[in-house]
């Protein structure tokens, strides 16, 4: 075990654990974006920063390996100004309407406030920031604050893709590629601020090596990515969590035993959803799996 | 992997360019692929992809869709990966494009030289950036700085097709010239120099600089009649050890702009029990103002070709990879000439200069994207993946290239090696100040007399230095200095006393970056020059992390607030944000990118080139 000093206090992790552990160990809530459990860190969002004594700049706390003696601050007006303003630039150019509770919780804690960068600015016109140039840009006169806001991508019934809400925090293209589906259909393109989810020539994914497994809707952290039925439902005002059950069962599909929830609204399955922490399948499914359902309710309705 | 396909076919054109990356691949590509033993055949092929994109973008102008799938299909790299890798770089088009490109610079010292008004012109009679002469041949686009400052305004030519010649630059630029490139005409030959002190009555104390204008650039034998390849013999004789602990005593900084100690990255690398290792030399100089290491490139492309060897042979690497900015194409020239020439002299390959030990090069071309100077970008972009930054811990010494042990430094720094090895440490430290030590490269641009590549010993002031380069233009008053390039400080001319060196720039809170001076007289409209470096940060900030990826966004929009009097709710307000901007950049950025994209310009706001954000 290895001693590390978190605001003041001693606590123990195991060798090779992270900051972010240290700090969970002692009970401190870290906000995370782009971190997750189950994917490799790309410590890209930096929200879970954290002041390492010794250290020039920040450090990332979920994939900063712990050291014997590390002595960390989590809450010094250094952490608290950078954590702040991660939020900020995010709230500022992203939709998150739909990000979790715990991200709402985050930003009211660092009392974010986006009107310091002015209004939004215009949305793009559909696909226009799919063919962004790098190293290119209009700057506006700065009156408005640029944003990713854009329409939303509805290709077909199985799920859309809605990149105003997107923070590229990566954990899409991680699910998709080597971390869990191995199927690589969508990577980040293009640089800086026009940065990017995208298939090869942003096709559509129905055209794309997409085997709608919809992992990456598993891991999306801000409702980017959510299954057709659910926007459908969100559309049309009728989306109420509060009147959904969730059954947790086995997919009866194939052998390997992979648990669903079923989520559940008026008798009909909403959405299809896999437990992170289940031995076999970490959260992810096939296709089967999470969108084989829909026959289940093709209740002789022709 | 099952690789899916798009539905689309190369053209024999695209085939032919990807085949010839294959068949080109050299020894040493080939060697290093064995090397690389135990990755997958996908994964150690992958590094050709960047080759394969320049291929095919050099032979029909764009990446077609057909293309990409024939990229895909012989790397066996996903398409959705090989598009987000075309579309990182900004000299590649994934879009149709017209053959003939001009890049025109419109950064800082082209600005001052007038490059807005060939813009305004190539915009009246083209169309905005990116539009299609009425021919279709040809189109233009604006472009950062082509490090060509000295010689500003300058301008790219990417000429597309198999019979049509390499790119190539020219500086300075006339709008007629780069009308009538764009018809078809051909690229002239520059006509003017680089290095003042090697015109006319030659500088005698020049070490960097000692073979340029007197030894051909273009053959082996020239370079060593001139005293090449002495030092990788006097360094065979020494020792590996040996080499080393003169490189540490020579107190050698690094001059890409980090000033790490070179001995130390050097001893780590040697010592480490992991193999293969490698050497990269940082060739890919994008900082905006700095043109030092093309001159070196161009003038004296041995001189890069024996330092690497020399770090091959200290630290056991068997391989070196030579990153060359892709707007470089007389260096990049340059240099494949020298590789070639070396190779078949038995100066590289599996026994140099028959002493028993291996070392090859490879040469790789950027494609148009700063952030892969950064050495872990650089790394990312060797391998065949977006030129992202990682996140360090850990460092190259330990997991570098391919996640080898590896020793990367910058042309300027391996340059200063053969002069250590020659002359011993303790004599290189001699030289310059006690904190740094040896002669010092300085590009010299804006409005003096006579901008250029300068060699000095540190310790010379910085008004020595624009002296030495006939002082401001014109006679005019200097109103101030931008020290170390976009990255670096603006210093008001109260301290031009202060001597150049790491820790004299340091004492006035700059730094000495990687040798820019850009002097600028009174008559420089300088909120221009502050919008253009945030528009240079925000353009190439790789887009991964938030600070960055937002914050050169917003401190943009807000500069654009204070130059049209839209401050909200005051000046003094705005100048308070830019600095929490500042403050989140530089604390919490993966990268230095993110980590200086705000010192100049906060330097600027604070000496009040905006009314009413005067700090003390
Ligand atoms: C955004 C960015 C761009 C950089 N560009 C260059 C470059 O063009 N050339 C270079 O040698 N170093 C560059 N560096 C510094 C390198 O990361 C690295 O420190 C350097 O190559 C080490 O070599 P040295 O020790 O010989 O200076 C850059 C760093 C950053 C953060
Ligand atoms: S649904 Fe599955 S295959 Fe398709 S993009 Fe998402 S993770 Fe990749
Ligand atoms: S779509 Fe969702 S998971 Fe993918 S990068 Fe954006 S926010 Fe993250
Ligand atoms: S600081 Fe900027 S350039 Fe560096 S990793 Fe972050 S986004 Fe990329
Ligand atoms: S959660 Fe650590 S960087 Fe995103
Ligand atoms: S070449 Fe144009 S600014 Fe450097």
């Amino acid at each position: 075990m290895i001693d590390v000093t978190v605001d003041g206090e001693v606590v123990q992790v195991p060798e090779g654990a992270t900051l972010l552990d240290a700090c969970r160990t002692k009970g401190v809530d870290t906000p995370t974006l782009c971190y997750l459990e189950t994917l490799t860190p790309v410590n890209a969002c930096r929200v879970c920063v954290v002041e390492l004594e010794g250290s020039r700049t920040l450090v990332p706390s979920c994939s900063r390996a712990a050291q014997p003696g590390d002595v960390v601050q989590t809450d010094s007006p250094r952490v608290r100004h950078s954590r702040k303003l991660v939020l900020e630039l995010l709230a500022s150019s992203v939709d998150l309407s739909l990000a979790s509770g715990d991200v709402r919780r985050w930003v009211d804690r660092y009392e974010v406030d986006t009107a310091r960068f002015g209004p939004a600015a215009a949305p793009a016109a559909a696909d226009e920031r799919d063919g962004r140039d790098s190293g290119h840009h209009h700057a506006s006169d700065g009156a408005t604050a640029e944003t990713v806001a854009q329409p939303i991508k509805i290709h077909d019934e199985m799920y859309v893709r809605d990149y105003s809400k997107c923070i590229l925090c990566y954990k899409c293209v991680e699910a998709c590629g080597d971390d869990a589906q191995n199927t690589f259909a969508i990577a980040v393109a293009g640089r800086g601020f026009d940065a990017r989810i995208s298939t090869e020539f942003d096709r559509k994914l129905d055209q794309s090596a997409c085997v709608y497994c919809g992992n990456c809707i598993g891991v999306c952290p801000t409702g980017a990515l959510v299954f057709k039925s659910e926007h459908d439902l969100r559309e049309a005002g009728t989306w109420d969590e509060a009147k959904q059950t969730m059954t947790r069962t086995v997919c009866p599909y194939c052998g390997v035993g992979c648990n669903l929830e079923l989520h559940v609204q008026d008798n009909e399955i909403v959405k299809v959803t896999s437990p992170m922490d289940h031995s076999v399948t970490h959260g992810h499914l096939c296709i089967k799996g999470r969108f084989g359902w829909q026959f289940v309710q093709n209740r002789g309705s022709e | 992997m099952d690789l899916k396909l798009l539905p689309a076919e190369a053209s024999p054109e695209e085939r032919a360019a990807v085949a010839s990356v294959f068949d080109s691949s050299s020894e040493a590509s080939n060697a290093d692929r064995v090397a690389r033993e135990g990755l997958n055949e996908a994964k150690a092929r992958r590094h050709l992809l960047l080759p394969a994109l320049h291929a095919v973008q050099k032979a029909v102008g764009w990446i077609s869709q057909g293309a990409l799938n024939e990229i895909c299909c012989r790397l066996i790299v996903p398409p959705a990966e090989a598009y987000g890798v075309a579309s990182f770089y900004a000299m590649f088009s994934t879009v149709a494009r017209a053959p003939r490109v001009a890049h025109v610079c419109d950064d800082i010292a082209c600005k001052l030289a007038g490059a807005d008004a060939i813009c305004a012109t190539l915009e009246r009679t083209i169309g905005p950036p990116g539009t299609s002469s009425a021919d279709g041949q040809a189109t233009w686009l604006r472009s950062p700085c082509l490090g060509l400052c000295e010689r500003s305004p300058a301008a790219l030519f990417q000429l597309a097709g198999s019979e049509s010649a390499d790119d190539d630059t020219i500086a300075p630029a006339t709008i007629d010239e780069i009308e009538q490139i764009l018809n078809g005409a051909t690229v002239p030959a520059p006509a003017v120099g680089s290095t003042p002190q090697t015109s006319g009555t030659r500088e005698p104390e020049l070490r960097l600089l000692r073979r340029v204008g007197v030894a051909d650039p273009t053959s082996l034998s020239a370079y060593r009649a001139a005293g090449g390849y002495d030092a990788l013999a006097r360094a065979v004789q020494m020792g590996p050890a040996q080499v080393i602990a003169e490189v540490s005593a020579s107190e050698l900084q690094g001059r890409g702009g980090a000033a790490f100690p070179t001995g130390r990255k050097w001893d780590a690398v040697a010592k480490t029990a992991e193999t293969p290792r490698y050497v990269v030399c940082n060739a890919d100089e994008s900082e905006p103002g700095t043109f030092k290491d093309r001159v070196l490139m161009e003038e004296d492309p041995f001189a890069t070709v024996e330092s690497m060897t020399v770090a091959g042979f200290a630290v056991s690497a068997a391989h070196g990879y030579l990153y060359v900015r892709g707007e470089y194409p007389l260096a990049t020239a340059r240099l494949e000439g020298a590789i070639r020439q070396c190779r078949a002299d038995g100066l590289l390959g599996a026994d140099v200069m028959g002493k028993g030990f291996a070392f090859d090069i490879e040469l790789r071309r950027g494609a148009g994207a700063y952030i892969c100077g950064e050495e872990t970008a650089l790394f990312n972009s060797i391998e065949g993946f977006r030129g992202e930054p990682r996140n360090k811990p850990p460092f190259p010494v330990e997991k570098g290239l391919f996640g080898k042990p590896t020793v990367i430094n910058n042309v300027e720094t391996l340059a200063n090696v053969l002069d250590i090895v020659l002359e011993g440490g303790a004599a290189f430290a001699g030289v310059g100040t006690e904190q740094s030590t040896g002669s010092k490269l300085f590009c010299v641009s804006g409005s003096v007399e006579r901008p250029g590549l300068y060699e000095v010993a540190f310790g010379t002031t910085l008004g020595g230095l624009i002296d030495l380069a006939g002082g401001v233009r014109d006679g005019g008053g200097l109103a101030t200095v931008l020290l170390g390039g976009a990255a670096g400080t603006f210093v008001s001319p109260e301290h031009l006393d202060t001597p150049l060196t790491f820790e004299g720039t340091r004492a006035i809170g700059a730094s000495l970056g990687s040798g820019v001076v850009m002097a600028f007289d009174e008559s420089a409209d300088m909120r221009d020059i502050v919008l253009r470096i945030a528009a240079f940060f925000r353009d190439e900030s790789c887009g991964q992390c938030v600070p960055c990826r937002v914050g050169t966004v917003r401190q943009e929009e807000l500069l654009r607030r204070l130059a049209r009097d839209g401050a909200r709710p005051s000046p003094a307000a705005e100048a308070d944000l830019l600095d929490e901007l500042a403050r989140v950049m530089r604390d919490a950025s993966i990268c230095g990118l993110g980590h200086t994209a705000a010192n100049a310009v906060q330097s600027a706001v604070s000496m009040g080139v905006f009314e009413g954000t005067e700090r003390e």
